[in-house]
């Protein structure tokens, strides 16, 4: 059982070159003009076009009105990834708190109005989520680009998972100490609650950051557009064009795929713990 | 024993044995989350619900109220059907696919010693990646003028045209969904398989050499509740995550390309200014997701036994 067959090694090796080659075949190739990449086709190795590419893509001034570049589109999925990680984890550590912890009128209805939304993916509720917020007017904004998005009960879910594994003897303590609910949700349960808080925010920036359809239908002003925003409307260009512009549409997917995979890797274990653990 | 329990256990019991009593705070703790979610989640759902009896004006003056017949319309147009029909195959082909690729690694991965955190981290990576990231990467493979898959194909006389043949583009499509969610599959098996504890693994190495059989009658079956659990995620992902990749690679142009019901819906309600109609495919879809959590709640879990 424990001898280690190089078969099963062989098996990994492709797998994982499957997976990662075509990030690293991105990236490469990014480094090299348009038209060496229109004749030579993908790249697996540097070329020497890296800076042009990069500075071009960050800084300079693209789409229809001229008004967004690479360096924006990337500070709006910051603000869009944080902002919505953020978001999520203050509205559903309460909830959760309010659930777990508190016996009052209706709750279990509250309950289920809650994980209700956990069936319905934004996706199919599209058009009249759209229509509301045209109506409260925030289409073009940082709130209507985050806020419907924190629709979703996922992160309360995890929360409440998580309270419910915390011993009632904590409780019973602080009470005998004379603390309050409001006393004993800040100074015991938010520092006992840091690793997932820790896991649940880079599960959710990730999520927030790699957001679609939801900020092409809300952003019709260049200045919010993100980077997964920007690749549509790059393609877009390139109907008709003669030679397309591989190489920035390369270099703005790589920029998309920075900050998350990077997230994602440096904090593997709370990720990972987060993401598996939180269904127990 | 403790093997990992992906489902989510949804019942509403109390639970805590002490409890504040309270009549106001809790209320003000839920608010935000309420308020939120009454929002946008109660209100569109209403709306998408009654919008889909009636049929707008086009050029917004009012809307007449047409009973059923958005939801008939929808049904009984061939063209729906086709999309139905692909979103079915799609669906089960980028489940099952991406659930075997990632079941093997995962059992490869837990299977060697030296590496294995490298290993791990690079079949991880590529979760964070996006799906129109994902579906714009895959377009240059599949390039009909720089893509090396296409060269690929030549060699076997297969001349593919990604975004002018259909049959090409739902290769793609399927190809590229497959890649995106293998490492999501591959996180979840492997935490599943290294919850097994020593004692059963070594047990069950005594017992049977085997290792085939081994792992179809001691791992897998420990497996299953994380394989249920995944089975509907994937399946919520085909039916819906994929827009962005679907998005990217039919490049505006749906007409002769494979299209998913969600992209469909978009495209109705968004393009095509049809806001009953596209209502009503939603509201199809919210029935379907609805049947879905049921089957998972009520008739699958029954016969998986968790440990």
């Amino acid at each position: 059982m424990h001898r280690t067959r190089p078969f099963d090694h062989l098996i990994l090796i492709i797998g994982a070159a499957l997976l990662v080659l075509p990030v690293v075949v991105a990236f490469m190739t990014s480094t090299y003009t348009a038209a060496q990449i229109h004749t030579g086709g993908l790249q697996i190795l540097p070329g020497g076009n890296f800076t042009e590419t990069y500075s071009k893509v960050l800084t300079q001034k693209g789409g229809f009105t001229g008004q967004i570049t690479g360096a924006r589109m990337l500070m709006n999925s910051m603000i869009l990834g944080v902002g919505f990680a953020l978001g999520k984890i203050v509205l559903s550590m309460m909830a959760a708190y309010a659930i777990v912890y508190f016996r009052f009128r209706f709750a279990t209805i509250m309950f289920w109005v809650i994980f209700t939304t956990l069936l319905l993916p934004l996706e199919v509720r599209i058009m009249p989520s759209y229509g509301v917020m045209s109506q409260l007017g925030i289409l073009n904004s940082y709130t209507g680009l985050i806020v419907p998005l924190l629709a979703s009960a996922t992160g309360t879910f995890y929360f409440r998972q998580f309270f419910k594994s915390i011993p009632d003897e904590l409780l019973e303590a602080a009470r005998i100490d004379g603390a309050g609910p409001v006393k004993f949700f800040i100074d015991v349960i938010v520092p006992l609650s840091k690793t997932m808080i820790a896991a649940i925010f880079i599960i959710m920036f990730v999520y927030g950051w790699n957001q679609y359809l939801w900020p092409m239908l809300m952003t019709t002003d260049e200045s919010f557009f993100t980077l997964m925003r920007g690749i549509k409307s790059i393609l877009q260009v390139w109907i008709g064009s003669q030679i397309p512009d591989y190489n920035e549409a390369f270099a703005l997917a790589v920029l998309a795929i920075i900050p998350p995979v990077a997230v994602v890797v440096i904090f593997q274990r709370w990720f990972i713990k987060g993401l598996t653990e939180s269904d127990k | 024993m403790t093997a990992i329990s992906a489902k989510p256990k949804v019942q509403a019991e109390p639970a805590k044995r002490v409890q504040f009593d309270n009549a106001l705070l809790p209320w003000l703790f839920l608010l935000p989350q309420l308020a939120v979610i009454v929002v946008f989640f109660y209100w569109p759902s209403v709306q998408a619900v009654q919008s889909s009896f009636f049929i707008e004006d086009p050029f917004g003056f009012g809307s007449t109220f047409v009973g059923m017949a958005n939801y008939a319309d929808a049904l009984a147009s061939r063209e729906y059907r086709r999309i139905a029909s692909f979103t079915a195959v799609f669906t089960v082909l980028v489940t099952f696919l991406s659930l075997a690729i990632g079941l093997l690694l995962a059992v490869k991965a837990d299977a060697v010693i030296r590496g294995a955190s490298a290993y791990k981290t690079l079949l991880i990576s590529v979760y964070a990646i996006a799906p129109p990231v994902a579906g714009l990467i895959g377009m240059m493979f599949f390039d009909m003028h720089i893509g090396p898959f296409v060269q690929m194909a030549a060699w076997f006389g297969w001349n593919m045209q990604v975004g002018l043949n259909y049959f090409d583009t739902a290769f793609a499509m399927v190809f590229v969904s497959v890649w995106k969610q293998i490492p999501y599959n591959f996180i979840f098996f492997l935490s599943g398989l290294q919850a097994v504890p020593v004692s059963v693994r070594e047990a069950a190495f005594i017992d049977c050499k085997n290792g085939w059989r081994r792992f179809r009658t001691v791992t897998l079956p420990l497996l299953m509740p994380t394989a249920f659990f995944l089975l509907i995620i994937n399946i919520t992902y085909a039916l819906f995550d994929t827009f962005g990749i679907i998005d990217v690679m039919v490049k505006d142009k749906p007409a002769n390309n494979p299209i998913t019901l969600v992209y469909k819906v978009y495209n109705d309600g968004f393009r095509g200014n049809d806001l009953g109609g596209s209502s009503a495919q939603s509201v199809i879809l919210m029935v379907v997701v609805f049947a879905l959590t049921i089957v998972q709640f009520r008739f699958l879990e029954k016969r998986i036994h968790y440990g």
